[in-house]
């Protein structure tokens, strides 16, 4: 997982409550090795117009919405299925970050398993900086996880980023977390020989 | 019971907050792949092959048992390579030939691998479905699912807890579907978020196990992190025997610690929702999200009478992929396909009821029925359901996730409106441009038969 400590960026907007993984990215393209790289599936429907061509008023097909690497989104946002492709996606495009309400829970730990920082922010802060970035196309927020603050444009403030200290430990360094439950091993194989005694059928 | 259940499996707490649970069983599908590559990476293998269990359900095809019935090579390639990392992983494994092959939400309670005060995990938001015998069960991402193969444990943060209890009884032709349906239009597709449902009340104690498979199931279209049910006499009695659960001389332990799960009766949850079983009426989805409910004898609702902005503008983008205009009348929507199946609704009783609707009868719109495992589907046969469904029109497949998660070529054509019996009414969930009312089975039999959304209730 690569390692995120402090990112500053221009947003794309994202509209839609409820913004499902199926809309992230649909579930044909799941077949995918990860090799190929799962960007090129972000948003891939909802991206198009019915003629199958990318649609201008999409947000990410704006002139210069490659260079964001933060997104704004409404609440809900990655709620439905549990496919890790959908942060894959959001990954493998350059996102970095996601400022939202709220976020679907298997969502948003699959982000912090890949080192994607979803930032949750107040419905009335987040629709007072879509309403900036209306006026402001330009304005760039800084995501500062090491500081654990969002540093929103203008005079929007500074907000504190909410994360079980444990994912964002994890975050920061970038930590293999497989590697990391191996140093408690002894621990899991204590357990698990007290659990094995009283349910011998659990491993049959 | 959540939290007993989950002091019982708890390995240490991490100063920073979460805990490490021992993960007690691992259901895994095809698309695990990415967990695999993962562990072949590090040279690392499950460390537990005996408390996994393997089962391939997404990609399935539903007219043939073999992988060249697939719907296209790269979908072969899905459960060709499925097959490949269980035998590599030495993971029990029931593939396309096994009479234990199925969803594997239908499969696990089924093959008694779903039991109470078990931690279960599988990659699929669905998980919550085996929360109905009194399990902390619950969806998780690959990259989790490696961590739990290599490890047999996951990292989690205690969800809190809402109590959702359904007093009284159901009117006719109410079901578990319908409850869930009207929960979720009353708090949202939200409206369950970070938080385990329990589900209680008079309704609950006397649903069956299919039914109470149900609501859990549909229990993450709120957002809830699990659903659950305490286990009782009707679970004991569902759970006895089967081939994963304790042997008989194991049993009366079992059963003892079992009863010792549920919430005493001064239990406290962060959050209460009390419903009437005798307000609910059969439910129909109208819009893009299953919040977006309502009774089958509502109509269309007007963006404008919506408070927040936010859901006006998505009603009104919903209402459009829909292409319907508010004040619509839901009865007598015209359909142009009907599906019965998938983790929600494919189990033995949702086929009875289906079927008791359809006898004698024909369906004038196509319509498929996908059991939701190779056994509910040997018994629905042996019942003569396959003949009620066959006769009326309908085509009888093989099990598999199917049109639901519409990944195995089995989908709803664009502009194509569906009554089905699954979770999802997602933009383009069915297929690209598919338009989706979720239903449930007796609905989607009313439905077929008269091709439009029909209320069961007038058949």
């Amino acid at each position: 997982m690569k390692a995120f400590t402090r990112e500053t960026s221009t947003v794309a907007v994202i509209p839609g409550v409820n913004c499902d993984t199926d809309q992230i990215i649909p579930g044909r393209f799941l077949k995918a090795d990860r090799a190929q790289g799962y960007g090129q599936f972000l948003f891939h429907d909802i991206r198009r117009t019915d003629a199958h061509e990318l649609d201008p008023a999409f947000p990410l097909n704006r002139p210069g919405a490659e260079r964001s690497t933060v997104l704004l989104v409404e609440d809900n946002f990655g709620c439905g299925s549990s496919r890790e492709g959908a942060v894959y996606a959001l990954v493998d495009h350059g996102i970095r970050a996601l400022i939202g309400p709220s976020f679907g829970d298997i969502f948003f730990n699959n982000a912090l398993k890949n080192g994607l920082v979803p930032v949750r922010l107040a419905a009335d802060q987040c629709q007072s900086l879509a309403e900036h970035l209306n006026r402001f196309p330009d304005a760039e927020v800084t995501v500062d996880l090491a500081a654990s603050e969002l540093i929103l444009p203008g005079n929007l403030g500074r907000h504190p980023i909410i994360i079980d200290a444990f994912a964002r430990e994890c975050i920061l360094q970038g930590l293999d977390e497989i590697e990391m439950t191996f140093t408690y091993m002894d621990k899991i194989k204590a357990f698990e020989s007290d659990r094995m005694a009283s349910h011998a059928w659990l491993a049959r | 019971m959540l939290g007993k259940i989950w002091d019982e499996h708890e390995i240490l707490r991490h100063p920073s907050g979460p805990s490490l649970l021992y993960i007690d069983r691992d259901m895994i599908h095809e698309g695990s792949f990415h967990a695999f590559a993962d562990l072949k990476r590090r040279g690392m293998k499950p460390r537990r092959p005996k408390q996994i269990f393997g089962v391939a359900d997404h990609y399935v095809p539903t007219l043939g048992r073999t992988s060249s019935a697939a719907a296209s090579p790269a979908i072969a390639h899905m459960i060709d390579t499925f097959d490949e990392n269980m035998e590599w992983g030495g993971v029990r494994h029931f593939g396309l030939t096994s009479r234990a092959q199925g969803i594997v939400h239908v499969v696990a309670p089924e093959q008694g691998i779903t039991l109470p005060g078990l931690t279960i995990v599988c990659s699929d938001s669905h998980t919550s479905t085996q929360g109905a015998l009194g399990a902390i069960a619950f969806g998780i991402g690959q990259s989790e699912n490696a961590h739990v193969l290599a490890t047999q444990t996951i990292w989690q943060l205690r969800p809190k807890t809402m109590r959702v209890t359904i007093n009284g009884r159901l009117g006719h032709g109410v079901t578990a579907k319908d409850v869930m349906l009207a929960l979720i239009a009353r708090i949202g597709a939200a409206g369950a978020g970070g938080h385990a449902i329990e589900f209680a009340g008079q309704v609950v104690r006397d649903m069956s196990i299919e039914g109470r498979l149900t609501l859990c199931n549909m229990s993450i279209e709120a957002a809830a992190r699990f659903g659950m049910v305490a286990p009782d006499e009707t679970t004991f009695a569902y759970v006895r025997g089967r081939n994963y659960a304790p042997n008989d001389g194991e049993w009366e332990g079992a059963v003892s610690h079992w009863r010792s799960l549920v919430s005493d009766a001064d239990a406290e949850f962060d959050r209460e929702i009390v419903m009437d079983g005798s307000d609910i009426a059969p439910m129909v989805t109208w819009g893009t999200s299953p919040e977006d409910a309502l009774s089958i004898e509502d109509r269309v609702p007007d963006p404008a009478s919506f408070e927040s902005a936010d859901k006006r503008k998505a009603v009104e983008k919903s209402l459009d992929y829909m292409e319907l205009a508010p004040g619509t009348a839901l009865s007598g929507l015209k359909l142009d396909k009907v599906f019965i199946g998938s983790c929600t609704n494919s189990r033995i009783e949702d086929l009875r009821a289906a079927a008791a609707i359809l006898k004698g009868r024909k369906a004038t719109i196509p319509a498929i029925v996908v059991p939701g495992s190779t056994q509910v589907k040997e018994q629905a046969e042996r019942e003569g359901l396959a003949a009620i469904f066959r006769d009326a029109g309908f085509e009888w497949r093989d099990s598999g996730c199917s049109m639901c998660a519409a990944m195995n070529g089995d989908v709803v054509g664009p502009g194509e409106r569906c009554a089905s019996t699954s979770n999802r009414n997602f933009v383009g969930r069915q297929g690209p441009g598919a338009r989706t009312h979720l239903v449930s089975p007796a609905m989607a039999a009313a439905a077929a038969i008269h091709g439009c959304l029909t209320d069961v209730r007038r058949i």
